[in-house]
């Protein structure tokens, strides 16, 4: 292929995914936003207009606690079983592993909507912040731990042992040692069980009844008039709300542990 | 000042026998190497030394307590490893400090021992760079400094220099040497290098296939060792292996007398140092194959009645092919 065509075919399907984000700038900015691409009408009304709608900022909160929660317990978790997973051999721990992975592709997939569903209401917890925690974190804590082990894996037992010799029980030694050596791999786990936890709206959207405790994710999706028809002046800004919290944590744990993080980042 | 004692130390991993019932003392204040090839088993049983690992059967005792089931973290001992093992997000100061605030000792005692520590080591100028921003000999020294920093009861060392280029090899070795000595601490040193076992060592353990095979003075593992591997083994030069045969009291070599037959009867193998076989004009009758030129000696490798021998010879080297006669003047005879 001669050069001129190669960047036009290039120029077109860079435009072909570039027009989501373009319109998610330039909406929210817009007195009346469509489904079409125009340089805004510029003005800021869409932010107020979002504040007096019911239940926006609300779910926002929601958002921050589910997600929160979910990355705070998943990364404790995950970062003592998969120490124990990289340090210890016992009977069993590859059949272990090897149900990581199996689970972690299978347990929050819509397949297993229904058992979760019974699950919850049996247990109590349906249209309750806590189950959905608790679906979530079940959800994620197997690639979360796959992930961190592979990353424990790859630091010399040396250093361990080092600490050992130096007089520090196992628990010094985990705390001393090999936490602040595993900091890269928390980061990065912490980081993608936030995303997942904020971005999903399957769970929360089965498991809770109440309006006033849906996270963003199924708010969003009450911005309809009765017709069926989006307020695309919320919805265009409220969207581009949800992306900023993934955004500013991306940013901070870049400029905290100083790597890129590829792909799998969706706001 | 420890005493140890190992009893019957046997560390089995699965179907494979890494020690094999190895008993021993090493004695308070003792430089003692554990010497052998790799797969010897000597850093297994350093290993179990420091309590990293668990002997399968046998007893371990640190004077009269019995250490044998008690955890790495209670021994109060302090090992220096190969790597070196500094903690790679801590400054120096924070490396060589770590035992000592592991041991909730007050933070202006640590800084003050951190001090003294470095300073009798010379790092004191590096106590705030971390790990990767320093050599590998200061490295080395750090993790020295880290050792010593909490006078421990024992020091254990597993091959602390072969990470080191020749030259810095010779002086970290008389350092430690002086170190332990200052310190009156008992020393256990793992190495496969002879040379290195030879120099520091009051005393030397060899290892071979995870047998004891034999435990004594460098200079008495060197003169008198008791099988083909400890004479090949231990020496700069390998000993030479020859064969012999006993007549009467007597051991034979091409039909000069080397030796006292002792209890050995029949064919035995007789080894030989390089020293203590000298090219000369009676002997056993030989031929120079090739000699190697040291500068300050020559090493010949003659053809002795069919067996080849390895010879030092000062003064001017023989011709290849020239006829001429072994003299050995010291044999040690291993019956088989």
């Amino acid at each position: 292929m001669s050069r001129a065509p190669r960047t036009l075919l290039m120029g077109f399907f860079l435009a072909w995914f570039a027009l989501p984000f373009v319109w998610l700038l330039s909406a929210p900015f817009s007195k009346t936003p469509g489904f079409r691409l125009a340089f805004p009408d510029f003005t800021l009304e869409n932010f107020p207009r979002l504040l007096e709608t019911r239940g926006a900022l609300h779910a926002f909160g929601n958002s921050l606690l589910l997600a929160g929660v979910t990355m705070i317990v998943v990364g404790l978790t995950a970062t003592l079983a998969a120490y124990a997973l990289s340090r210890q051999s016992f009977r069993g721990r590859d059949l272990v592993l090897y149900l990581l992975v199996l689970f972690s592709s299978v347990v929050t997939g819509v397949a297993a909507v229904v058992p979760l569903f019974t699950i919850t209401l049996k247990l109590g917890l349906l249209d309750t912040h806590l189950g959905v925690i608790l679906v979530l974190c079940g959800g994620l804590l197997p690639t979360a731990m796959f992930v961190i082990k592979d990353f424990v894996d790859g630091i010399p037992r040396a250093y361990e042992e080092a600490s050992l010799m130096d007089g520090a029980t196992p628990w010094q030694t985990f705390r001393n040692v090999a936490l602040p050596l595993s900091t890269g791999g928390l980061a990065v786990v912490s980081l993608l069980t936030f995303v997942s936890a904020w971005d999903n709206f399957l769970i929360p959207y089965i498991l809770l009844r109440s309006p006033e405790r849906f996270p963003a994710s199924v708010a969003i999706y009450s911005f309809f008039n009765e017709l069926g028809l989006p307020f695309l002046n919320v919805l265009a800004a409220y969207a581009l709300l949800y992306t900023l919290p993934v955004l500013a944590l991306y940013l901070i744990i870049q400029k905290v542990f100083g790597f890129e993080l590829y792909g799998g980042i969706k706001g | 000042m420890t005493r140890i004692r190992m009893d019957a130390l046997t560390r089995r991993f699965g179907t494979v026998v890494a020690l094999h019932e190895v008993s021993m003392d090493v004695q308070p204040g003792e430089f003692f190497t554990l010497l052998g090839p790799s797969g010897s088993g000597k850093s297994t049983l350093l290993r179990i030394l420091a309590g990293l690992d668990a002997p399968s059967d046998g007893r371990l005792h640190f004077d009269a307590d019995d250490v044998t089931r008690v955890p790495a973290w209670q021994r109060g001992v302090a090992m220096v490893f190969q790597n070196y093992a500094l903690y790679p997000h801590m400054t120096v100061e924070q490396n060589i400090g770590y035992p000592l605030k592991i041991q909730r000792t007050r933070w202006y005692d640590i800084t003050k021992r951190v001090k003294e520590v470095a300073e009798a080591l010379q790092i004191d100028h590096l106590l705030k760079r971390k790990p990767s921003q320093i050599s590998g000999g200061q490295q080395q020294r750090v993790a020295l400094a880290r050792a010593v920093a909490r006078k421990p009861r024992l020091f254990l060392f597993d091959e602390p220099l072969s990470n080191l280029d020749a030259r810095m090899r010779l002086e970290a070795r008389s350092f430690i040497k002086k170190l332990q000595r200052d310190e009156g601490v008992t020393a256990i040193y793992v190495t496969h290098d002879q040379t290195e076992a030879m120099a520091l060592s009051d005393r030397i353990a060899v290892l071979e296939g995870g047998h004891l095979r034999q435990v004594g003075a460098p200079r008495e593992v060197y003169r008198n060792p008791l099988s083909p591997f400890v004479g090949t083994f231990v020496g700069h030069l390998p000993m030479n292996l020859v064969s012999g045969d006993v007549r009467g009291a007597d051991v034979f070599v091409g039909g000069i007398r080397v030796a006292d037959a002792g209890d050995a009867k029949g064919e035995v193998q007789v080894g030989v140092r390089p020293e203590d076989a000298r090219w000369t004009d009676h002997g056993v009758p030989s031929r120079v194959l090739y000699w190697e030129d040291l500068g300050s000696e020559y090493l010949l490798t003659v053809d002795m009645q069919g067996q080849q021998v390895v010879v030092r010879h000062f003064g001017d080297p023989p011709k290849p092919n020239d006829p001429g006669f072994v003299l050995i003047s010291h044999a040690t005879v291993f019956a088989s």
